[in-house]
């Protein structure tokens, strides 16, 4: 049967069980938006900004597993993808983006709308198309979904002329890709599996480093396996967090500059690192010179050019996390190590700081976190954005369920929460999505309130709002001579900004009502809003400095180790 | 680490942007290229490029990773370390007179290279080789004042057997 070109893609998306799109419709996609309406298992989400399509594709493939997809016109909404793009592609989420692009006779004579989005986006995707060529187009649709998803995950994106939407040919869908370029090794080389196993089974002081590529992956009982069966305490990275249990007794939380001092200094202290799914971005790291001076490496992670980039490898292993790990769980016995765990306790003991809430008569930000955790009682997606708040929310809410907590890790995207909070809540209907926002990351894509409303996701939103741009502050606090240069932040009326958007919200201002506030938010059969008016000043402790090793930690004032 | 010069060829789809996802994935991660050329390779819709780049054996490392991740690239080495052929072409407009144009033929001769054109006041020289020898060979033939001069950047091959296939157990 002959279809248009729009026809095949709506095709092609089922064929790839894509149920749910995030989209921003304009004239170069008007023939696709024209077609969507004779596929109604293809759901359309209009946001209010191509961002927030972008935003939430993401966080929807993040709680999933599954492709992201979101859809944009030419030029204006095709630039309007960047931030989400580069988002997801340093954070290994796998999405698939479609962008709109004037007809092929006008591309090139800067068109009205017409921006080379193949072109911008090279550094920011793992791959891209311009579509030129009608009976392409299934074949390239069917290669983006298994780059996309395949190998380390990444956006894809397929720019797509108006004239080829309206073209019409045979639709064949390919049964396989063919991609003599693009092999992702998923099973370790079992010599260095072997040789990793061996390094385990010497070590005296080892730490376990769990990164994004476990909850990618989907490894964690096979994480949990390793370190219960080897006794290694377990730390993760920023997006590591909730790849193991907080509750479990090896778990030491979060490493780098808002980690725990014990985390850190177990990382400076041990003999050998096993890194699983983690790219040692400096955040984590800090001054590579003086990370883990005495440690051995072993670093397990699917792309090649991930390993040795940053830090310096004894045993490199290629391949898919979980894979890895059920072949090295295989190759271990049975070790403990009670000296390295009862010095890292000690660590624990000694400089608690960061974990303690301080009595405070104003709203303390870490005690609305915490107070969250309580009440939902951990059974809770937590998306946040970026900043303070989401520093607080790593460290104050105790992630036991897998893939739970849901930031932008590598970019540190700003208005990333609202709209991802939105996906996580498509992807996850029925279950509680919280979302920590900055009172400044918020108003980065407050419209998206729209969204939430004409879809009526039930997302909690939680402001932690503090007049400041809290981050930035913090660090002029520190480190600027207390020169508070363009972060203080008139607020709107936040209240009065959801009853505009008709979402029920409260504004909160004693502690006393923190807790009542949040169960008001839990009772609502749909989306609701907190402003939790917080501490202005309160900074995010323990903080290592920016370049300084990651043992040289900043204690929140009166809290150094007695 | 010491700071070098290092060959790399890599066998690419022939489609339209892959120089371009090349050149933007060295200048995005910070690395001058020397210089690059493309062409056909023996396989159809395949081409080869040779690129030349400077730095530390680590840093080259890393970029050939990050190549390698190119999904239109089928293969790509480092053959710096190999026993290699290179070459590069040189086009040479020189400046003559009645009284230069046996001396420079001469020149011409002796690095075998050829005179491709000759007009009243200036000669066009073709010059293959390494670029040690089109450097000498220039270097000549300033004296006599250059007009206009094109080269093509070097492009490279291993002898015998030991490039032309994927790099096997590396990381």
């Amino acid at each position: 049967m002959k279809l248009t070109g729009a026809q095949i893609l709506c095709e092609s998306l089922l064929k790839e069980g894509v149920d749910t799109i995030f989209g921003y419709p304009g004239g170069q996609v008007l023939p696709l938006y024209h077609t969507l309406t004779q596929y109604p298992k293809l759901r359309h989400i209009l946001v209010r900004h191509e961002q927030g399509a972008v935003h939430a594709a993401d966080a929807y493939a993040r709680v999933t597993g599954r492709i992201g997809v979101c859809l944009a016109t030419s030029g204006p909404g095709a630039t309007n993808l960047i931030t989400g793009l580069a988002n997801a592609y340093i954070d290994s989420v796998p999405m698939v983006a479609v962008t709109g692009q004037v007809p092929r006779a006008m591309i090139g004579r800067d068109a009205f709308q017409e921006a080379d989005i193949t072109g911008i986006t090279i550094p920011i995707t793992k791959h891209n198309y311009l579509v030129m060529d009608i009976g392409d187009l299934a074949r390239t649709v069917k290669e983006a979904f298994y780059i996309a998803g395949t190998g380390r995950p990444g956006p894809v994106l397929i720019d797509l002329p108006r004239d080829i939407q309206q073209e019409v040919t045979e639709f064949h869908y390919p049964a396989r890709v063919t991609l003599p370029g693009y092999k992702p090794t998923l099973a370790g080389n079992p010599l260095q599996i072997k040789k990793a196993a061996k390094l385990l089974a010497e070590a005296k002081k080892p730490v376990l480093i769990a990164g994004h590529g476990v909850r990618i992956s989907g490894a964690y009982l096979e994480l949990k396996h390793l370190a219960e069966a080897l006794q290694l305490p377990v730390i993760t990275t920023l997006l590591g967090i909730s790849a193991f249990p907080e509750s479990h007794e090896l778990s030491f939380g979060m490493m780098g500059m808002h980690g725990s001092a014990y985390a850190n200094m177990a990382v400076t202290g041990c003999d050998l690192i096993i890194a699983v799914g983690m790219r040692f971005d400096d955040r984590a790291t800090g001054k590579i010179a003086a990370f883990a001076p005495h440690a051995k490496v072993i670093h397990v992670d699917i792309d090649p050019a991930e390993i040795g980039k940053n830090v310096k490898v004894d045993v490199p292993i290629v391949g898919d996390v979980k894979a890895v790990l059920v072949e090295l769980n295989k190759e271990i016995a049975a070790k403990r190590h009670d000296d390295w765990l009862a010095q890292i306790r000690d660590w624990k003991q000694q400089f608690p700081s960061g974990f303690e809430i301080r009595e405070s008569s104003t709203i303390l930000p870490q005690y609305v976190i915490r107070k969250i955790w309580e009440t939902t009682k951990g059974d809770a997606t937590v998306v946040t954005g970026v900043g303070q708040h989401q520093m607080f929310a790593a460290q104050h809410f105790f992630y036991d369920k897998p893939n739970s907590f849901i930031t932008s890790g590598g970019l540190g995207t700003m208005g990333f929460e609202l709209p991802a909070a939105f996906g996580a809540q498509t992807g996850l209907p029925g279950q509680t999505v919280w979302c920590i926002a900055g009172d400044g990351s918020f108003q980065m894509t407050v419209q998206e309130l729209g969204t939430i409303r004409q879809e009526n996701a039930p997302v909690k939103i939680a402001i932690i709002n503090n007049g400041y741009l809290g981050m930035v502050r913090q660090w002029q606090e520190l480190f600027y001579e207390r020169n508070y240069s363009a972060t203080p932040l008139w607020c709107p009326d936040f209240v009065g900004i959801s009853q505009a958007y008709s979402i029920p919200a409260e504004c909160v201002t004693q502690k006393t009502e923190v807790v009542p506030a949040i169960e008001r938010a839990m009772a609502a059969q749909g989306p609701y809003i907190i402003n939790f008016v917080v501490e202005p000043e309160e900074n995010v402790y323990p903080m290592v400095p920016p370049g300084a090793g990651i043992d040289q930690i900043l204690h929140e004032p009166g809290k150094e180790a007695s | 680490m010491a700071s070098n010069k290092h060959t790399i060829v890599a066998l690419v789809a022939d489609r339209p942007g892959v120089l371009n996802r090349m050149a933007s994935l060295f200048r995005r991660r910070g690395f001058n290229i020397d210089s690059i050329a493309v062409g056909h390779s023996e396989t159809p819709h395949l081409s080869r490029m040779t690129i030349v780049a400077e730095g530390s054996d680590t840093q080259v490392e890393q970029i050939r990773k990050q190549v390698e991740k190119i999904v239109d690239v089928i293969r790509v080495q480092d053959i710096s370390g190999l026993n290699i052929v290179s070459r590069e072409l040189a086009l040479i407009k020189v400046k003559s007179t009645p009284e230069t144009r046996s001396e420079i033929m001469q020149i011409v001769d002796i690095f075998r290279a050829k005179i491709v054109d000759v007009s009243a006041d200036s000669l066009m020289v073709e010059a293959t080789g390494d670029e040690e020898k089109v450097d000498s060979l220039y270097n000549l033939l300033k004296s006599f004042g250059i007009k206009e001069i094109s080269r093509t950047g070097r492009i490279a091959m291993a002898r015998g057997d030991q490039g032309g296939r994927r790099d096997e157990g590396d990381v």
